[in-house]
């Protein structure tokens, strides 16, 4: 099982985390962690997300989220969990 | 557990800062292309590069795709050509012909750049190695990609004054040949004392013959990434200021190992180096030039700056090697002045010259970088200029690198215009006296009392 980090930052808006997390039930990825917060007017959200990305491999995924984001109006990215642990953990 | 604020650190790095590793470098072997003829090297430099690297730039395009993190280029190294042709090349045509090969090979893979048409020559000049050098200006007219290099010193060897007279001529020659495209043949054109192996930056990079078969280096870089950080830092002791640069370093050298790791693990290929260099982009907000000035200086080259740039690299060299411990190449801050937006306005400003440039080049990762002189510069005075910048390399023990571009038909306070990464340069005026006889005497400057340790 490999996780990945979803993050999500633009403008606020109805239904942000309910297409996000539409799109990770529909390929199988399980989510282990959300937070999020909303600094003046601005929504942040960080997801933590498990699966051994059978359906899709993450470069894939890094596309149609991204289409995904522009329909809504937010930056989305997912990125391998390992680039934050190897940069921020000795 | 992943920390939010750290997330968002890490992107903003990338997003907004251009933090990105700048290049995923193979280093390819060519000692077994062996033949009786030109033609049966040439075929078979060509089927090893093509094999080798065929996923090269797929697998960077995947890696930077996941991890989210841009990775610029896509380069490879070669053993020095001099080597590899010495036994088939009879003249500087045949040598000529692998260049075209290397350009072909590297075109069928899809990398930026390939580095290795090369010779190494510190003490002496085989007639491979004179006949590699007297074939540049035709090599580098005629291929793109083809990126060359030649070690004319070594704190070990001394430095050869003979190489240095010839590549002095052949830098003119080079500058005539391509003189349409404002003399951009000695941008791709590097001399060196004290060589590494492992580099992974271009113009420099060959796969010296210490190295394996097939294997992976990769050149993080990130100024823009340290000047954010030491912002913070301000009006602050430098006790503060090296910690901040430190733990900077340590991260963006963190990510280069990363990818430097999963690249390997993706093409079977083993691991080579991490090279920590801090290598300016003409993009703003990406510059070498605005740490410096973040640190206090109003440009870089007034007085203080060589000893901001000691520290500047000295700090990243600490924070890096605690990130990875394969750290190689070159490793240090990058002055190359045509790819700093900064540099090129403190040339502009009268802040910053070729003499100051020559000192900051004591004390940081390579040499005269980038540098566009007059086009009518005459071959003794380039061939001095790299004296003097090997002299500095082979008596302080470290690399040093002459990238210097006469650009034909133009004078002091015109711009040569190189394009994409390599930006532009205004046109640096050149001290006017004499070197010629000193040029002429031929010979070897004999290696430096230091050197005897054994």
């Amino acid at each position: 099982m490999n996780k990945t980090v979803v993050t999500v930052v633009g403008k606020d808006r109805v239904g942000i985390i309910a297409k996000i997390c539409t799109y990770m039930a529909e390929n199988q990825i399980n989510i282990l962690d959300i937070s999020q917060t909303i600094v003046s007017g601005y929504f942040n959200m960080m997801m933590i997300t498990e699966s051994d990305y059978t359906v899709k491999d993450v470069s894939t995924m890094a596309q149609e989220l991204e289409k995904i984001g522009n329909e809504i109006g937010v930056r989305v990215n997912i990125q391998n969990a390992e680039i934050f642990e190897k940069m921020h953990r000795i | 557990m992943i920390n939010m604020n750290e997330v968002f650190e890490t992107n903003q790095m990338i997003q907004e800062m251009n933090l990105d590793v700048r290049t995923i470098t193979m280093g390819i072997s060519l000692l077994d292309c062996t033949g009786s003829t030109v033609q049966e090297v040439g075929d078979k430099i060509y089927d090893k590069i093509t094999t080798k690297a065929k996923d090269l730039v797929k697998t960077g395009e995947d890696i930077e795709r996941e991890f989210g993190v841009p990775i610029v280029n896509k380069r490879i190294s070669v053993t020095p050509i001099a080597l590899v042709g010495g036994g088939v090349c009879k003249t500087e045509d045949d040598f000529v012909e692998l260049a075209k090969v290397l350009d072909q090979a590297a075109k069928k893979v899809g990398v930026n750049f390939i580095g290795g048409y090369s010779a190494l020559v510190s003490k002496g000049m085989t007639k491979a190695d004179e006949l590699l050098i007297r074939s540049l200006p035709k090599a580098l007219a005629t291929t793109e990609i083809v990126c060359s290099s030649v070690n004319v010193g070594s704190t070990k060897t001394g430095i050869n004054m003979d190489a240095i007279k010839l590549i002095g001529e052949k830098i003119v020659e080079t500058a005539n040949a391509t003189k349409e495209k404002d003399s951009f043949g000695n941008a791709k054109f590097v001399v060196f004392c004290n060589a590494p192996d492992d580099n992974p930056f271009m113009a420099g990079a060959f796969h010296g013959v210490t190295e394996e078969d097939v294997v992976i280096h990769v050149g993080v870089s990130g100024p823009g990434v340290v000047k954010k950080a030491i912002e913070k830092a301000r009006g602050k002791d430098f006790e503060v200021l090296c910690e901040t640069i430190k733990k900077t370093a340590f991260k963006i050298t963190r990510v280069g190992q990363l990818v430097a790791k999963e690249a390997a693990k993706r093409l079977g290929v083993p691991f080579g180096i991490i090279d920590l260099s801090l290598a300016p982009t003409p993009a703003i907000g990406d510059s070498v030039g605005e740490i410096l000035e973040e640190i206090g200086l109003e440009y870089t080259g007034a007085p203080g700056t060589t000893a901001a740039l000691a520290m500047l690299n000295d700090q990243v060299k600490k924070g890096g090697v605690m990130a990875s411990s394969y750290v190689g190449g070159l490793s240090g801050a990058f002055i190359p002045v045509s790819e700093d937006q900064r540099m090129i306005d403190a040339v502009a400003a009268g802040a910053l010259t070729i003499e100051k440039l020559e000192a900051m080049t004591c004390v940081c990762s390579v040499g005269l970088d980038m540098i566009a002189i007059p086009g009518d510069t005459k071959a003794t005075t380039i061939s001095g200029m790299i004296a003097d910048e090997m002299a500095l390399g082979m008596i302080n023990q470290k690399t040093t690198a002459v990238r210097i571009i006469p650009v034909i038909g133009k004078g002091v306070g015109e711009i040569a215009e190189f394009g994409g990464l390599l930006g532009y340069a205004p046109i640096m005026p050149v001290n006017q006296f004499s070197c010629d006889a000193f040029i002429n005497r031929g010979g070897r400057i004999p290696a430096p009392i230091h050197s005897f340790k054994n």
